[in-house]
């Protein structure tokens, strides 16, 4: 296992909810929980992977994410089972979506 | 915005919180100790493995048909269901808190191959734990109802746990089981049982099979609004427990006349045959309603 750490700066999310979570510590798959942070301009990440070795992808995916997002205020813990790229952006955006009080 | 693309849905394909959102109450599901609230398990981080923040576990309270009931919700994809520590006793701690509360009933989502092999003393001791939780429970007159169709069954101690239960609700896809197909073609050879048959693992353990031998009380179809039904109907029938030992000697005595008739059975189908089944290589292809009209002619 590797455990991985990001801070990006990321445009403040104007509604903080209730912590949000998505998805299953399966194969492929990967949980995220989302809650509120401490600095309203930071988006922290915290990640527990099963896959060693691809710390640069998961840089750049959460890059991407942080950038794109306003995700700034939270606090995003993740357990991923292997899960790709692509799987891990929409299950970012999927959880943000949640935590910002759009349910599905 | 709602949208509803029409698509069935499937109770062996949700995941554990997507069976609850579709069998309580719209918006009456509280969650105990929420991913948020709870830890990782600390041994599957010793082994350098990725936990899930719920340790494979939903608890809580809600409703069903404006009943107030508690329910453990596990979730199949995450180490197989496996009872880990953390998961026991989060079973455990519900199942406590029923005796406190008295809810109209405790609903077991059943979706596990039983102790998590990674935490094996702590999971068992789990098993043990949750065995005399439900147990207490019953006999406190709450009915403990155990729903099986997820992608793992109900095998191993978590078998076990679900025999226990006052009701048991399956569904063809559902399994239960205390070996699992592989673990017994280990032990005892491919001889005795081909794990690769998935016809005959489901002939032997499957939905179908196990509520034609009435070891489930309730068939229903692959989808969370049939299992929330049949949850709805057994409580409009407010089931208590009653006479205890003398129902536990009908049930021995059932359990060995059933050993004198189907102990040289070697497949679903020949147990079928002997339960009186006019064309028991049709039983696979029969869907919930046909099923459940069959057996109740075998009762008749």
């Amino acid at each position: 296992m590797e455990i991985l750490t990001f801070e990006y700066p990321s445009a403040p999310l104007a509604l903080a909810g209730q912590p949000a979570l998505c998805g299953v510590v399966g194969s492929g798959n990967l949980e995220i929980l989302i809650r509120a942070g401490e600095r309203p301009d930071y988006c922290r990440i915290r990640i527990h992977t099963s896959a060693r070795g691809f710390g640069e992808i998961w840089q750049a995916v959460i890059g991407e994410f942080a950038a794109g997002n306003a995700a700034g205020g939270t606090e995003i813990a993740i357990n991923d089972m292997g899960a790709t790229p692509a799987i891990v952006s929409l299950r970012l955006v999927q959880t943000l979506a949640e935590y910002a009080g759009e349910r599905q | 915005m709602k949208r509803d693309f029409n698509l069935r849905r499937s109770w062996f394909e949700a995941s554990a919180r997507a069976r609850l959102a579709g069998l309580l109450d719209a918006g009456s599901g509280k969650e105990l100790l929420p991913p948020a609230a709870a830890e990782p398990s600390p041994h599957l981080a010793a082994l350098g493995l990725p936990g899930a923040f719920d340790d494979g576990v939903v608890v809580g309270s809600g409703r069903l048909a404006g009943r107030p009931v508690l329910f453990a919700a596990q979730e199949g994809q995450f180490m197989g269901g496996g009872v880990g520590e953390i998961h026991g006793a989060k079973i455990v701690g519900l199942l406590r808190r029923a005796l406190r509360e008295g809810p109209d009933a405790v609903l077991l989502l059943l979706d596990s191959g039983g102790v998590r092999l990674h935490e094996a003393n702590a999971g068992l001791i789990a098993i043990s734990e949750i065995m005399r939780a439900v147990l207490a429970v019953r006999a406190a007159g709450i009915p403990v109802i155990g729903l099986i169709g997820g992608s793992c069954g109900a095998f191993g101690g978590m078998g076990i746990v679900a025999k226990l239960c006052s009701h048991l609700v399956i569904s063809e896809e559902g399994r239960l089981a205390l070996s699992g197909p592989e673990v017994i073609e280990t032990v005892a050879g491919v001889e005795e049982f081909d794990a690769r048959d998935r016809a005959l693992v489901w002939r032997v353990t499957g939905g179908k099979h196990r509520f034609l031998m009435g070891d489930c009380q309730a068939f229903v179809d692959d989808d969370p609004a049939a299992f929330r039904a049949a949850v709805e109907a057994l409580l409009a029938e407010s089931p208590v427990d009653v006479d205890e030992l003398a129902q536990l000697r009908r049930q021995q005595a059932a359990l060995t006349q059933r050993l004198a008739v189907f102990g040289q059975c070697r497949d679903g189908l020949e147990v079928w045959q002997a339960l009186g089944v006019a064309a028991p290589e049709n039983v696979p292809m029969l869907d919930a309603r046909a099923l459940v009209s069959l057996k109740e002619g075998l009762s008749a």
